[in-house]
């Protein structure tokens, strides 16, 4: 990208190249269409212009061209939405291998926190080749967090989860901005993303003493006596939460929800929410007990049950189990 | 300046008549006045100092990102002037501009009718709206507002600490205007036709303003109940939007852009009404397609209403709402895109000259098609993800509320000058505006675009180096821009004393307003018209070469 005039942001994602093959499509049928439109209107305004003697030659109007300019357009405009469409719906649909990393937004500044333990302020780390996925969360305010190179933006909400992924393809040093408006410092609220080759970021990776993260909430799961309740052997008080991640869970009002990373921490927040069906509404919020950062080790840790211990594999794939029943994995 | 574009078959009269300007002149016979054609002069000059208002903050923002570093204003200062241009130019001046200063003035004309079916409410729109111009102005003084034109929670509700619930409340009664000119509009048109003006008689600009008129009553509701919401919200710290009291910050979003998308409808349709009427006349040529652009405004309002969520494709909604949308969205382009090839197609075989009002309607055709057409892209899911909240958005929205409704209004107010102020304006400094306006315009925006799909996010006080030399262009291009508009207000108020006195129907066009005096007596017309001739009857409005000049 040239730094002096910048016309085409830089390709550094598997969705850049894709986002940009759609832009030059639009770019190509905008553009023909306004030539088509200005020329339409300077030739007739020249032509057709005031000579003495010649008059205007009333035409009331054309009931076959109305439709065919109103038809064929909105079959052009399809195309736009379909790849539009399929785009977006990669966009929102992030692999199941992806490496996860938790943010957490604030004014005016991003929190980044690896599963390794590993944080950061200001900067994300990243592989090349690697499909990572980001669990957003703000403390705040909307903040959006946006990657130019990556072509990919996500509104990052207090109160709840949002997610984003990509796969860096060029390693480098990109912009990060926050694109929704949040306040005095908005403009000063962006910083790095640093697309690494995989041994390079391995090294760096390995340059920081601390817990993975769901060690961390592993510890919490202790401390905060989630444990007694929430019980590996058997069903205690609470849920046996082994394998619950990303399952269905019918709840006592009758409906079944997905146990996504937004229902744990709902769960853990605002328990009495979604009460799962044959428990009762007996566990104690702990709103303004966790911090933001000690939530997503919690939900980190919650999520780590779900994947069957070394020398299982192949489990995984099993077909949801009833939540009633108890998981065979483990 | 050579010709002054009045026909030679027509002398000026030569005694004043009694006309509503000189039917009183106290300051209480303007005040006190229920003659729609006063209060429209009234709001023009409430919305002309709004939009010079508006426009000393855009100078001022052009001014702050000539630079990459911040330094010209604060962070807290640039975040209040964003915010101050944004309200004051979409709340102040786009959505009343059209409906309330030639809306007012000319509903009744085209219609037929001695005034707007409620002249008080019409009076008391006017008051309410410098009621909430004035509030705002204090809020302003008093320190001003940073949440941005949209409000956003929570941000607007536990974040700012500035004036919020001053600014909300000059928005809210702003709103009440704008329901009592729509109230007026759809009464009138309904009730007070003249005889034999039936609807599929009614001029082009009569139709916009109604389907305006829709929008006004049925959307400005939301918008006002979503605005009393923050302010609980902020006063009582009851749970709706912020998370931490239970309440759910996209919602505000949903209620937001239910008004705030059809809005830029309301601001967008009674320019498309004046552009009918423009093109009609200089091309001597009923419209192309009468019915299809008439129902196409009442298309637009409809559909208007099935979008709002495609601002929000990035704020946190399902994919599958998303999608549908999306999908919705591209709706909207059909009745829009149909109106610029009827227009094109009214210009095929048509006699043209290029007046002033014209050479607008030429440039609206230009902005409006790019600005639609860049529309597209951002209802696009793929790009719009990757251009939403930049300047790619800014750009999109300044080349349809800008572009678009101010060459409408500047061509319409060209057009109608003469009736409404009973002087030409001069011709030629007219055509030399209009040439700044669209250079100047493109010069300002074009390079957002760029600007924006290179990754420049919106509201941003400072920004990283490489994107300084396209910020620059277009603060070049907004000084060419700036001049452009001013040069209008100087020439128009230097016409009323000095300009050739107009004819009654100087540009030999078709329509009710013509077939009154210039300017139109109190009562509009000396005994009520009755239609017996279909809308844009140019085959029988005798062909006067504009050109003629005329000896004075």
């Amino acid at each position: 990208m040239s730094k002096f005039l910048p016309l085409w942001p830089d390709q550094a994602s598997t969705m850049a190249g894709q986002v940009d093959a759609l832009y030059i499509y639009l770019l190509l049928v905008s553009g023909v269409m306004t030539a088509v439109i200005f020329l339409a209107v300077a030739v007739l305004a020249i032509k057709y212009r005031r000579v003495p003697g010649r008059e205007a030659h009333q035409i009331e109007g054309s009931t076959i061209l109305e439709l065919s300019w109103s038809i064929i357009p909105f079959f052009v405009m399809l195309t736009f939405f379909i790849w539009g469409a399929v785009i977006y719906f990669q966009e929102r649909t992030p692999p199941a291998d992806a490496t996860e990393v938790y943010v957490v937004a604030k004014q005016w500044m991003w929190k980044i926190e690896h599963m390794e333990g590993q944080r950061e302020i200001n900067e994300l780390h990243v592989p090349t080749g690697q499909n990572v996925k980001l669990i957003m969360t703000s403390q705040d305010v909307i903040h959006s967090f946006f990657i130019p190179a990556f072509r990919i933006k996500q509104d990052v909400l207090p109160g709840r989860y949002t997610t984003l992924w990509f796969k860096a393809t060029a390693p480098g040093r990109y912009h990060l901005f926050c694109a929704e408006y949040c306040g005095t410092n908005h403009s000063g609220m962006g910083g790095d993303i640093v697309v690494m080759e995989p041994q390079d970021y391995a090294q760096w990776m390995a340059g920081g003493p601390s817990a993975p993260l769901q060690e961390t909430g592993k510890q919490l799961f202790t401390t905060l006596g989630c444990a007694t309740c929430h019980r590996s052997d058997v069903q205690g008080r609470g849920p046996n939460l082994q394998g619950i991640y990303n399952k269905p869970v019918l709840l006592e009002d009758g409906r079944t929800v997905i146990a996504d990373e937004n229902y744990v921490r709902e769960s853990i927040l605002n328990p009495t929410a979604k009460i799962v069906s044959g428990f009762k509404p007996v566990m104690p919020t702990f709103q303004g007990i966790v911090s933001d950062e000690q939530l997503n080790a919690l939900v980190a840790y919650v999520k780590s049950l779900a994947q069957p211990p070394p020398g299982t594999a192949g489990l995984q794939n099993q077909p949801a189990a009833s939540p009633a029943q108890p998981e065979k994995v483990q | 300046m050579a010709s002054t574009a009045i026909p030679a078959n027509q002398a000026p009269a030569s005694t004043p008549k009694l006309n509503y300007l000189n039917n009183g002149h106290t300051l209480r016979s303007w005040l006190l006045t229920t003659d729609h054609k006063r209060i429209a002069l009234l709001y023009l000059i409430s919305v002309s100092v709004f939009f010079f208002l508006g426009g000393f903050f855009a100078m001022l923002i052009r001014l702050e990102l000539l630079t990459p570093e911040g330094d010209l204003l604060q962070a807290d200062t640039y975040n209040k002037v964003f915010t101050m241009h944004g309200m004051i130019m979409v709340f102040f001046f786009l959505i009343p501009v059209v409906p309330a200063v030639l809306g007012n003035f000319l509903v009744p004309l085209m219609v037929g009718a001695k005034d707007l079916a409620f002249p008080r409410i019409n009076l008391l729109s006017w008051y309410l709206y410098v009621i909430a111009g004035a509030l705002f102005l204090h809020c302003m003084i008093n320190g001003g507002v940073d949440t941005g034109w949209t409000f956003y929670t929570p941000y607007s509700t536990v974040g700012s600490n500035t004036n919020v619930i001053e600014a909300g409340l000059a928005v809210f009664i702003a709103g009440f205007s704008s329901i009592f000119t729509g109230l007026n509009f759809i009464v009138t048109v309904h009730r007070m036709r003249a005889p034999g003006l039936t609807w599929d008689r009614l001029p082009l600009f009569i139709w916009a303003n109604y389907a305006t008129a829709l929008i006004m009553i049925l959307g400005t509701p939301v918008v006002a109940i979503t605005i009393v919401l923050v302010a609980v919200e902020r006063l009582f710290h009851l749970g709706i939007f912020d998370p931490r009291l239970g309440g759910d910050p996209v919602l505000f979003q949903h209620l937001f852009w239910f008004y705030s998308h059809p809005a830029v409808y309301i601001m967008i349709l009674p320019s498309m009404g004046v552009i009918s009427e423009l093109i009609t006349c200089f091309s001597r040529k009923r419209v192309f397609g009468y019915k299809f652009v008439a129902l196409s405004s009442i298309a637009i309002a409809v559909i208007g209403f099935l979008v709002w969520a495609h601002h929000m494709f990035v704020a946190g909604i399902s994919l599958y709402a998303a999608m549908i949308f999306s999908f919705l969205t591209f709706f909207v382009g059909v009745p829009s895109a149909v109106k610029v090839f009827n227009w094109t197609a009214t210009l095929y075989r048509g006699s043209i000259t290029y007046a002033t009002p014209m050479l607008y309607a030429f440039g609206f055709i230009g902005l409006f098609t790019i600005g639609g057409l860049t529309g597209l892209f951002l209802a696009t899911l793929g790009i719009d993800v990757h251009v939403t909240d930049t300047y790619f958005v800014v750009a999109h929205f300044h080349y349809v509320m800008v572009g678009g409704v101010l060459m409408g209004y500047l061509g319409g107010m060209h057009f109608w000058w003469p009736k409404i102020s009973g002087r030409m304006y001069p011709e030629g400094w007219a055509k030399l505006s209009a040439l700044f306006v669209f250079v100047g315009f493109n010069l300002t925006f074009f390079p957002q675009f760029i600007l924006g799909y290179v990754g420049m996010p919106r509201r941003y006080w400072q920004y990283p180096a490489e994107f300084q030399v396209l910020n620059v262009l277009s603060t070049a291009g907004s000084s060419v821009l700036a001049v452009g508009y001013l040069l209008p207000m100087i020439y128009l108020l230097w016409s009323l004393k000095y300009g050739p006195i107009a004819t009654d129907n100087p540009w030999n066009a078709a329509g009710l307003e013509w077939k009154t005096s210039s300017p139109p007596p109190t009562f509009n017309f000396d005994e009520t018209p009755v239609v017996t001739w279909e809308a844009y009857n140019y085959d029988e409005i005798p062909d006067v070469p504009l050109e003629a000049p005329v000896a004075r």
